[in-house]
């Protein structure tokens, strides 16, 4: 089946051979109220450095339309009598083009006319000559007033305007007061495997040729890189009719499929595509990414004991930590780990004097470890190591018994097997890690997943091995006396 | 780094890890009777009617309530050893010597306080020492006291004699010696001695300490060499009897020689460990081969002890 999705489907067997695709979701929440609703999403048309490869919305029993009004385009669902919280889908893939959709239109936008009150009025003239005064050209112009507007050089005037306004609107209006066309965009930070993500808002102006784009923030004109205009001149986002409480938000993928494929895809569905993992919603693809490697661990881990014999505190403890690790990469994790589980065991030792039962230690150590990474978090992050964040990603009570299996371990059979126990399980975890996150094995296993069933095989047939361990030879060494 | 070859041990037919999981434990022996094993008073119960003695059953403390009775009990003895029923590894065994007043004396020579036997107890009811932490009972058994002659090669501790018994033949035996090590416990990944005793005669071969092959007991400085133990035949057909009494195909048999009651059953083990081979230095498989390949097994304990005495003798 692996070999029939090579060779029909296309899908390369290694990772170089391929071009990367966008996936992006818009998921739209609401609330309906039971009376007919009309939800009208904004979608790009024409986004700088992107091309639309495939759009599709998932929806069900709703009426769906993509309609252009005003120069943009907006999908509207509609749907008579609906109550309850409501989920609407929209996918659309897009390929990177540096050179696709320069924004040019085609007639060149008027400034749209401002009115402003006293004393703002005042205050604006002010900053406006204040930047044009050391400006030649309407980008030139823009960047000095987002500089101007800055907290730390805001002058008297600017703090005046500044007060209970919207930053963004309030540069936009001032441009136009300027003669200058200005209006807002909402960008998507395209990074893989997010989900719940935000749009950020960008300041676009026409300068005469097309549309720039600026950072409101920094005054850096350009788009930054791997971000998605959603939304460029549009009034809104998103309109609800008969719903309340309604919010987006983005997932996003990085698939890749190689040019054939694409070609394929552009052209019709293919009849076996529907047993492919892309189909799913893409929140969901990117948990499925995660387990698919799973089997790959478990594999390492039934090698390492089976064959090379090597000791792991709880079976499958070095999985869940490589699973974490592929989260937090190798070494801050492996620094994290380690920290948490001896302090871990520090605090275990005052438990053990407490002679508790052994599930309100568990429990008491669940608590421990919650508190130890939030303490690591937290002073992580106050020495400025983004790192210190990551801990969160290893599962609490996993760790928890992890110790207590340990501390049990060092009363028992001392300080050495702790050692050789906790290293081995270090050990195992990193090679399921190094397995795990190369690019090769993530790309087969979520392309072919059928490919889980060889591993699947591999297990089992690990399971009858009866041959001697690695270190078992090592332990029967003496036995060569009696040869 | 000391490695052996794979083949120099398949020549040997050193059973390994693996193997023994597979081919014999998970082939041999049924779920449904580890019970019997993993709970020590289920085990005394079951080879009782199979004429196989063990240490006598003093008291029994099943509930928590019943803790109070034990001070009663323990009046007029000197000597016994508490032990949780389904305890591993000889976790949570206390063993008591002998009386100084009020005081309870340690096999280690530490004086406690009788209060501190029932928060023993107290402990092992709560499943301290069980295997999965389930709740326990408490076993009191009368102690053991080795023959002298057993006796002086240990240091603390009981000797035990483990015998393999696979289909109901004994394989392969070993004395175990506690040293200061092992703490006085007979494990041989603690610390413990590990004496390799000939099958047909009883007499030892080879000693082993964490692995590595020695002659002289670390602690007691005596000779390993020489070792002999009395009434082997009986202890073997001894050992063979469990085989009917737990249906267990592949078991290790613990056993004790009691200076009274002659040979004792401690307890079964259904997982018993590989070292016992380096203690023989002699692997596993040939004997347990020659017996999966007979044409028709022996029907009583004395006859397959018997003709294991006769098969898996060193002396030919």
């Amino acid at each position: 089946m692996a070999i029939w999705r090579h060779i029909e489907l296309g899908i390369p067997w290694l990772t170089g051979e391929q071009r990367p695709v966008w996936m992006v979701e818009a998921r739209v929440d609401f609330n309906a109220a039971d009376e007919p609703v009309l939800v009208s999403l904004n979608i790009p048309e024409q986004s700088p450095g992107f091309r639309i490869l495939s759009e599709q919305a998932a929806s069900p029993g709703y009426g769906f339309s993509v309609v252009e009004k005003e120069g943009s385009r907006r999908a509207e669902w509609s749907k008579r009598n609906v109550i309850g919280p409501q989920t609407l889908y929209f996918k659309t893939q897009f390929i990177p083009d540096p050179n696709a959709n320069r924004d040019r239109p085609r007639r060149a936008p008027k400034p749209v006319s401002v009115f402003w009150e006293e004393p703002q009025a005042t205050a604006v003239r002010e900053i406006l000559i204040q930047a044009e005064e050391r400006s030649s050209t309407p980008e030139s112009m823009t960047r000095e007033l987002i500089r101007l507007m800055q907290p730390d050089t805001q002058a008297q005037n600017t703090t005046l305007l500044v007060s209970g306004t919207n930053h963004l609107d309030l540069l936009v209006r001032m441009l136009n007061h300027a003669g200058i066309p200005a209006r807002t965009a909402d960008g998507l930070k395209l990074e893989d495997a997010r989900r719940r993500q935000g749009l950020t808002p960008f300041l676009q102006i026409y300068n005469g040729d097309e549309w720039l784009t600026f950072d409101p923030k920094s005054g850096e004109q350009g788009l930054p890189e791997d971000t998605l205009l959603w939304r460029q001149g549009a009034a809104s986002l998103l309109d609800v009719v008969g719903g309340d409480d309604s919010s987006v938000s983005f997932s996003m993928l990085r698939q890749t499929i190689p040019a054939l494929q694409l070609a394929a895809m552009q052209s019709e569905e293919n009849g076996f595509g529907f047993l492919s993992l892309y189909q799913l919603p893409v929140e969901e693809q990117g948990m499925f990414r995660m387990l698919l490697l799973l089997p790959l661990g478990a594999l390492m881990v039934a090698f390492m004991r089976i064959v090379i014999g090597i000791r792991t505190s709880g079976t499958f403890m070095p999985v869940l930590i490589a699973v974490a690790f592929v989260q937090t990469n190798l070494l801050p994790g492996l620094i994290a780990f380690t920290s948490v589980v001896s302090i871990g065991l520090l605090m275990r030792g005052y438990l053990s004097s407490l002679n508790l039962l052994l599930v309100s230690r568990i429990s008491a150590l669940i608590i421990l470890v919650i508190f130890i990474t939030a303490g690591l978090s937290i002073v992580g992050y106050q020495m400025g190591f983004n790192t210190g964040m990551t801990v969160t990603f290893f599962p609490m009570v996993i760790i928890a018994w992890t110790i207590e299996r340990m501390s049990i371990l060092w009363e028992e059979e001392g300080a050495h097997e702790v050692f050789v126990q906790g290293a081995g399980s270090l050990f195992v975890a990193v090679c399921a890690f190094l397995v795990m996150d190369a690019p090769l094995s993530r790309h087969l296993t979520f392309n072919f997943p059928e490919l889980h069933f060889v591993v699947l095989g591999l297990i089992l047939l690990m399971g009858q091995y009866t041959g001697y361990k690695l270190s078992e030879l090592r332990r029967f060494t003496p036995m060569k006396a009696y040869d | 780094m000391d490695w052996i070859s794979p083949r120099a041990l398949t020549r040997m037919g050193m059973l390994n890890m693996n193997r023994r999981n597979v081919d014999y434990i998970s082939r041999y022996n049924d779920r449904t009777s580890y019970p019997l094993v993993d709970n020590k008073l289920k085990t005394k119960l079951v080879v009782a009617e199979y004429g196989v003695s063990t240490p006598k059953l003093l008291q029994l403390v099943r509930q928590q309530h019943e803790i109070p009775h034990f001070r009663e009990m323990a009046e007029d003895l000197t000597g016994f050893a508490i032990k949780p029923a389904k305890g591993s590894g000889g976790k949570g065994i206390t063993v008591i010597t002998g009386r100084d007043g009020d005081e309870f004396i340690k096999a280690s020579g530490a004086r406690v306080p009788a209060a501190y036997l029932e928060r023993h107890l107290s402990n092992i009811l709560a499943g301290l020492y069980s295997l999965a932490g389930t709740p326990d009972v408490a076993i009191v058994e009368s102690l053991v006291e080795s023959v002298p002659g057993l006796a002086k090669y240990s240091h603390q501790g009981v000797p035990d004699i483990r015998i393999i018994i696979f289909q109901g033949y004994p394989v392969m035996a070993m004395l175990r010696l506690a040293t200061t090590a092992s703490d006085g416990k007979a494990n041989l990944h603690q610390g413990a001695v590990g004496v390799g005793l000939d099958i047909g005669t009883g007499k030892s071969l080879n000693s082993v300490q964490f692995n590595r092959p020695i002659t002289l007991h670390p602690d007691t400085g005596l000779a390993l060499e020489n070792i002999d133990i009395a009434d082997w035949e009986e202890m073997l057909s001894m050992a063979s009897r469990c085989y009917e009494a737990t249906g267990l195909g592949y078991m290790g048999v613990d056993l004790v020689v009691d200076i009274n009651e002659g040979p004792l059953l401690l307890e079964l083990n259904a997982r018993p460990g590989l070292a016992i081979q380096m203690a023989n230095g002699r692997g596993l498989l040939p004997r347990l081969r020659a017996i999966e390949n007979l044409k028709r097994h022996h029907f009583t304990p004395e006859e397959r002890a018997r003709f294991a005495m006769e098969a898996f003798s060193s002396q030919q």
